[in-house]
């Protein structure tokens, strides 16, 4: 992490990446959405419906690496004053806020029909709708500062603080035991048939990419600017 | 009830903010870094 403190180093690293990542992830996300889609059986409860899962599960995941990214920044940051951490923790936010919106509306969509209601005040979907509040609040607050000529160190105070949601998501399905399905993936196994499961892996990995590919734009969009503002600076002081 | 409507609204609803999260971000890269290239050429 440390060898990549340079910003000039960091992007010889980062341009060719963000077009790999890109082509990766589609590659993987189409097949796995065309698997999920036409290859696999219809569970035997919930029928066809089951195929929103390949879309779901990475979203929800996602929606959590991203606070877990954030969280990682703003320590990277307030320890260590890594001059990449504020970069990465203002352009992981939006990929962030996006897939917790994904995840909200698709497992809405999935409710309906199995659960008979598009929102119910669960653990888990309350839990997860104040991480994309959560969101909102970071992007908000991470911009503010960087306008205002800060080092966002308000922004990463607040990014830890919102960590401990993070917990409370995971939990939330055994703590709370309504509506929401206990956890059917873990790292000892899954209770779901390897027939439906297998492309889960491929959209996972795939739109894991997409969300790399995006945050290493928004990286460099990021550093570009501050370049600008940098030459502009420098010029209106000539 | 029929699921399809269901499946094809949570896949359609996936690709498009997908989509769109990376169109704005290649978009806001792509117009940044041509910004830095006019101001190297000045």
């Amino acid at each position: 992490m440390h060898a990549l403190a340079n910003p000039a180093r960091f992007l010889r690293f980062a341009r060719p990446v963000t077009t790999w990542l890109l082509l990766v992830g589609l590659l993987l996300a189409i097949g796995g959405i065309a698997a999920g889609l036409t290859l696999t059986p219809p569970d035997y409860l919930q029928g066809e419906t089951v195929r929103i899962l390949y879309v779901h599960v990475p979203s929800a995941w996602l929606g959590m690496a991203g606070w877990i990214g954030i969280a990682a920044a703003s320590i990277s940051q307030l320890v260590w004053r890594h001059p990449l951490a504020a970069v990465a923790g203002r352009a992981v936010a939006p990929a962030g806020a996006t897939f917790a919106a994904i995840c909200l509306i698709t497992g809405s969509i999935w409710g309906r029909p199995t659960w008979g209601t598009w929102w119910e005040w669960d653990g888990r979907l309350t839990s997860m709708l104040l991480l994309f509040f959560l969101y909102l609040g970071y992007v908000a607050l991470a911009s503010a500062e960087r306008e205002r000529g800060g080092e966002g160190r308000i922004a990463a105070i607040y990014g830890l603080v919102g960590a401990i949601n993070l917990p409370i998501i995971h939990y939330s399905v055994l703590w709370w035991r309504t509506l929401h399905q206990g956890e059917s993936i873990g790292l000892s196994g899954s209770s779901i048939d390897a027939s439906i499961l297998w492309p889960l892996p491929l959209t996972m990995m795939g739109f894991t990419c997409l969300f790399a590919a995006a945050t290493l734009m928004r990286m460099r969009a990021d550093l570009a600017k501050a370049k600008v503002e940098a030459r502009m600076r420098r010029m209106g002081r000539e | 009830m029929s699921p399809w409507p269901f499946v094809i609204a949570a896949y359609g609803v996936t690709v498009a903010l997908t989509l769109a999260l990376l169109l704005w971000s290649y978009a806001s890269m792509r117009r940044a870094e041509a910004a830095v290239e006019n101001l190297k050429r000045q």
